[in-house]
């Protein structure tokens, strides 16, 4: 980096910004970053353009009222927002759900995982400057979406997973339609890899672009594909099961720097690459042992936790997300505090783009997938 | 729309208002500015994307809101974006259509009782052409609200309006 520009020119440190209305920055996010020429001296992020005022909420929502709030946080993944909640609620309140129910839900919580890492991917080769696969994982995500639909009625937001259940049974045809879209969808893998993972563009823009020394990951309590990218086998699925997880066999992919340096942009984005492969098979062992059951079995009259707190955390395609729950024993939730992964994880931008050029930002920013909805809550 | 009825056994000429011909031309390559604000945005994103294809009605996003002629106002809108949504919409040169998507942008939707940093409707900042309710809409929903905006826009006159 050092030779892009010669050392006896001075040139005054420039501040620009970035957002809140840029097409990169996913959302609502403002980027000042401070240049020295054309090299990236510090980058500070400004959040809070689109604060829903979600912990306000809960406190005069009852705890199911809050379900379709959680919806609304990582927007891309809300299934698995539905899950942590529900899971902390559900140890909060002692309730053993239905061995049908814990299924589906891993089931979803996969699917979803991977509509999440296709939205982050095509939008990475957007920002990258490739469009044509943002259209070919959309056409995937739509079949996602379709088996959605068909089970809860919503494409994007669906206030699926309850506290103690389900809001609603699988569709008859769930089974059949999810089997398909494996078969569909492994080959389409390999289509994105000769597509866009290893086109030699792509690679000059990401390999050795924004790398993250794993103690520094560490340091900022980074986690999701952003860690495992670094080099670190950590995954909540495996570290501290929760739900059925224990019952699955699958992998965690690591960054191994097989372009460049390990924890570089094109890692993060393999990771998630990768992590689909592995959904894949965790859906595939769970379909066909789906048990027979009452999804609404386990559903509480009442819902009134004793008095108490808890923390519970779960693996989101983004990262831990953690829900820290206070219940002073009413129906309201006292406080529902959340760690959002996204925002841990922007938190490192500052650190891992110094030293590089402007136009680089945007591939670091992209490889993060940050959602500005759980950023600012 | 009467335009190419009126045409000439021999093809080159074309009789039109010049209304008429205006608005065709308008209505049918409306650029988008490509600005998302939350979970709509990503149903507008569908929207763009392979399935329900937004060229085909001639919307192309653009980054700059000097060269958009709509804007799909698409998720909550927060009192400190309020200002900067406003901004945007004075950069955007005439004529300029907003297109207010899902409840949040409409009335403040899910955080419309206790949203204390949420505005309750976009339309206190900004004028709304085209409301498309729902939460968030479906992507055949946007198109419908699409339409209605180029029906709109159909039938624009060129008269100055008495206010």
């Amino acid at each position: 980096m050092d030779k892009l520009i010669s050392n006896d020119v001075k040139t005054e440190e420039l501040v620009l910004n970035m957002g809140p209305q840029h097409p990169s920055t996913h959302g609502v996010l403002r980027l000042v970053v401070e240049l020295e020429g054309e090299l990236i001296v510090n980058v500070k992020p400004y959040i809070g353009y689109l604060h829903r005022c979600f912990e306000k909420h809960c406190e005069a929502m009852t705890y199911p009222q809050v379900v379709p709030y959680t919806d609304r946080m990582d927007y891309l993944a809300s299934m698995s927002n539905n899950l942590g909640y529900a899971i902390a609620v559900e140890r909060l309140m002692g309730i053993e759900v239905p061995e049908r129910v814990e299924y589906i839900r891993v089931i979803m919580a996969e699917l979803q995982r991977i509509a999440s890492h296709l939205v982050a991917l095509g939008t990475y080769g957007v920002d990258i400057g490739a469009f044509t696969p943002f259209l070919y994982c959309f056409i995937a995500r739509e079949k996602i979406l379709n088996l959605f639909e068909m089970t809860c009625g919503a494409r994007l937001l669906y206030n699926y997973i309850w506290v103690g259940g389900l809001s609603h049974d699988i569709h008859p045809d769930f089974v059949r339609l999810t089997k398909e879209f494996i078969e569909y969808f492994k080959p389409k893998i390999v289509e994105l890899n000769e597509l866009l993972s290893f086109n030699k563009i792509f690679i000059e823009r990401t390999a050795n672009v924004g790398i993250l020394p794993l103690e520094t990951a560490v340091n900022y309590g980074v986690t999701g594909p952003v860690l495992r990218a670094s080099g670190l086998k950590w995954d909540l699925r495996k570290n501290d099961p929760y739900s059925i997880y224990h019952k699955f066999d699958f992998d965690i992919p690591v960054g191994d720097g097989r372009m460049g340096t390990v924890g570089d942009s094109w890692d993060r984005y393999f990771v998630r690459v990768r992590e689909m492969e592995e959904s894949l098979k965790i859906i595939e062992q769970a379909i066909d042992q789906i048990p027979d059951g009452d999804v609404k079995a386990a559903i509480p009259r009442r819902i009134k936790p004793p008095k108490g707190t808890i923390y519970s955390r779960t693996e989101n395609p983004k990262g831990e997300l953690g829900y820290f729950i206070i219940s002073d024993g009413s129906v309201n939730p006292f406080r529902v505090k959340v760690r959002a992964p996204s925002f841990v994880n922007l938190a490192v931008i500052g650190e891992m783009s110094k030293g590089h050029l402007v136009a680089d930002l945007i591939a670091i920013l992209g490889s993060l997938d940050i959602v500005l909805g759980e950023i600012d809550r | 729309m009467g335009l190419l009825d009126r045409e000439f056994s021999d093809g080159n000429i074309v009789i039109a208002k010049t209304e008429d011909l205006l608005n065709w031309a308008r209505l049918s390559s409306l650029w988008q500015l490509s600005f998302g604000l939350a979970c709509c945005a990503i149903e507008m994103m569908a929207t763009s994307a392979s399935h329900y294809d937004f060229d085909r009605f001639g919307v192309i996003p653009r980054p700059s809101p000097r060269q958009a002629d709509i804007i799909i106002i698409s998720g909550t809108v927060t009192l400190k974006m309020a200002t900067r949504i406003k901004r945007l919409y004075e950069q955007m040169p005439d004529p300029k259509y907003i297109i207010s998507m899902g409840s949040c942008s409409n009335c403040g939707g899910p955080y419309w009782e206790h949203g204390y940093h949420v505005l309750k409707g976009v339309d206190r900042v900004i004028p709304v052409d085209v409301y498309v309710p729902g939460c968030p809409p479906r992507p055949e929903a946007l198109l419908e609200g699409l339409i209605k905006l180029q029906e709109k826009i159909r039938h624009e006159t060129l008269r100055k309006k008495t206010a």
